[in-house]
């Protein structure tokens, strides 16, 4: 029973990046901004929280970094493609190496340097609850933050105007326009929604998942964030189902090499990729699907005629 | 605040279609400053040791274009994928899959020698690389997966596929367990151009090569044409009768062939062997290079030696001024950055508009025009 318990605790450790900058991305394609630089934003995010945990010494002030970090880099996309109406796939790869490049500068100092974690939660009587205890109340702030998160999109997407308004520019921005909505204000703050979430994400994996600086330990994982996305047909709770599958397949093959299974561990550690592989290919065979969810003017740029 | 407003171009700006690379070689120059006075080095001291000492002598040139030929081989691929709308970014995998299978010959049957030994390697290197790159393009074509993302994740693979190889089943047993194969024979390197002057090898050549083919390809052959209208409209490119699927394969073998090329011209030029790392990340450079090249060969060629020169640079300011050498990555991001933005230039005029002009003054501004018109 408690191998079950640590074994799930960790999937959910595995899930929750994932989770939270698919959800980002999600709200930020659903406004038809494609954003491609979520392995950029999470790995800005990742030096930016380790770096302010490590010199303050407070990992809270890290998170809250790793947000800002975030932001503050989607800025810059936002600036690019929807004030300068710059390719979208283009731009959003450049943030991408653009981030690496400058995580790796910015990190030198950090590399090998002892990390602070972020404690877990513990409610005395609650979290000491046999086996549920642990799963339900002693996990990673940022786990309670990534459900709280998805349940907030959900609600905001579909059950307020402000959401709905979102929806219409993503279906058609020339429309929304045309009625007055204020397109690229909307869609600025949805990209750095979108970046926020990236940049907590990068947090995670530098307060939580592995409390340290390693230079580009994001390792695909902004890029199968989007891939989520795909998968997730644009639908913030399978995007929740998605991400866990994904933390099950991450987890289970990093068991896998533990046990020793007479598997080469390349092949283990290709998994995750190849899984997204499959999944994309599964999930585009059904076309009705994806064309009925898809944001009609995903990654097209809009310029206003006045 | 203030708000930027485009106002578009009744036809495109031949100027600013000239202009923008060098307007954003100048921007990035001036942000680079910035950034070395931040990390606290003069920027015109580590601007001559970055632009100027590693291109200063005949031999650094060779290396240049040991740097540049990858950049441009792989670019120049894939400004064909980006004409015609189709995002292969992938290269960097159909790179390592061309070093692989193109290294079978070497590393399998050392004892083959010859003058067919080369051309069969880089034959099957370019084999190996578009087979890779069929991968993306049959998933597109036959299910519409977004290639984008297969062709990322298949980097991935590819490089732990590497990985594997060189510290499993083709690791040179004689080599001390170092996760490398055997040191290739010498009819499985490439041949140096100028062997007295400096290392530059044949890679160079098959880059520049490369290049004028796919210009002609693309600025004379009805293939070219049909990139160019199936990427600017895909409806007018199905009521011409070209076919979307055969040009996804085609801008995906094409570019996966020219990857694998300059995969295994690294390999059997400037490495002579098998290492779990054969690249320090061309295929996503290559993507800045296509770009910065404006999509034109003969502009990627200029642009991969720009390109190619942040990669010295940046080696050079790690051991001269002791900062990282993700300086040079941080140079390529930066200057893809302005070159996107300031391509907008080409198709838009940019107004600053301050909205912090208080009323009287717009309505001067307002009153000024008419004026203006009487005066002439």
């Amino acid at each position: 029973m408690d191998i079950t318990v640590n074994i799930l605790l960790t999937i959910a450790t595995a899930a929750t990046p994932l989770l939270i900058a698919a959800i980002g991305e999600l709200v930020v394609e659903r406004s038809g901004v494609l954003n491609l630089g979520v392995e950029g934003m999470m790995i800005m995010g990742a030096v930016g929280g380790f770096g302010a945990s490590y010199l303050t010494g407070s990992p809270w002030i890290g998170l809250l970094a790793a947000i800002a970090m975030g932001a503050l880099f989607s800025l810059l996309f936002a600036v690019m493609t929807l004030s300068l109406a710059t390719n979208q796939v283009a731009t959003g790869l450049s943030l991408t190496l653009l981030g690496l490049g400058l995580s790796g500068m910015m990190g030198t100092s950090f590399v090998g340097q002892p990390g602070e974690r972020l404690p877990n939660l513990d409610i005395p009587g609650l979290t000491s609850i046999p086996v549920v205890g642990r799963l339900l109340f002693g996990q990673d702030p940022i786990f309670y933050i990534s459900i709280a998160l998805t349940a907030a999109v959900m609600w905001f997407l579909f059950k307020t105007r402000t959401g709905l308004t979102l929806r219409s520019i993503g279906d058609s921005h020339t429309s929304a326009h045309a009625l007055g909505i204020q397109v690229i204000r909307y869609r600025y703050l949805a990209v750095i929604f979108g970046g926020a979430c990236a940049g907590l994400a990068g947090g995670h994996l530098s307060l939580v998942y592995t409390p340290q600086w390693v230079e580009n330990m994001s390792a695909g994982r902004g890029w199968i964030a989007l891939a989520l996305v795909v998968f997730a047909s644009w639908r913030p709770w399978r995007v929740l189902a998605g991400a866990y599958i994904f933390g099950a397949v991450w987890i289970g093959q990093l068991h896998a090499q533990a046990f020793g299974i007479p598997v080469p561990s390349q092949l283990l550690s290709s998994l995750p990729y190849l899984a997204t592989v499959v999944v994309l290919v599964l999930i585009s065979r059904n076309k009705r699907l994806t064309m009925m969810n898809t944001p009609a003017s995903l990654g097209q740029p809009f310029v206003p005629d006045r | 605040m203030m708000r930027l407003e485009l106002v578009k171009r009744p036809q495109r700006s031949m100027l600013f279609s000239a202009l923008s690379p060098f307007i954003a070689f100048a921007l990035t120059m001036i942000a680079g400053a910035i950034m070395f006075a931040l990390l606290g080095v003069n920027p015109f001291n580590a601007f001559h040791i970055y632009f100027i000492e590693p291109i200063s002598q005949t031999w650094q040139l060779h290396e240049l274009a040991i740097k540049a030929a990858p950049l441009i081989l792989i670019a120049v691929g894939l400004s064909v994928c980006y004409k015609a709308n189709i995002w292969n970014i992938g290269a960097e995998g159909q790179f390592v899959l061309g070093g692989i299978v193109g290294s079978m010959i070497p590393v399998l049957f050392p004892q083959f020698e010859g003058p067919l030994v080369l051309p069969l390697m880089l034959l099957l290197g370019m084999v190996g690389g578009a087979a890779y790159a069929a991968i993306p393009a049959l998933l597109k074509t036959r299910f519409g997966t977004n290639e984008i993302l297969t062709s990322l994740m298949l980097v991935y693979v590819a490089q732990l596929f590497l990985d594997w190889l060189v510290r499993g089943p083709w690791r040179d047993p004689q080599g001390h367990g170092f996760p490398q194969t055997i040191q290739f024979g010498d009819s499985a390197i490439l041949p140096e151009l100028m062997p007295d002057a400096g290392r530059a090898n044949w890679g160079f050549v098959f880059a520049i090569i490369a290049a004028l083919l796919v210009w002609v390809l693309m600025s004379r052959l009805l293939k070219g044409f049909e990139v160019r209208v199936l990427g600017s409209s895909p409806r007018a490119g199905r009521f011409a009768g070209f076919g979307i699927n055969r040009m996804v394969f085609f801008a995906f073998l094409l570019s996966g062939a020219l990857a694998g090329l300059a995969g295994i011209s690294e390999v059997s030029g400037a490495i002579g062997q098998l290492q779990p790392v054969i690249s320090p990340g061309y295929g996503f450079t290559a993507i800045i290079v296509a770009f910065l090249g404006r999509l034109n060969p003969l502009g990627i060629v200029a642009a991969g030696l720009v390109l190619a020169l942040t990669y010295l640079g940046g080696e050079a300011v790690q051991s001269a001024l002791g900062i990282s050498d993700k300086v040079a990555r941080v140079f390529q991001g930066m200057l893809l950055f302005f070159v996107l933005g300031c391509d907008t230039l080409i198709h838009y005029r940019i107004r600053v508009i301050g909205l912090a002009l208080t009323k009287p003054e717009a309505a001067a501004k307002l009153e000024a025009t008419p004026k203006l018109k009487e005066a002439r």
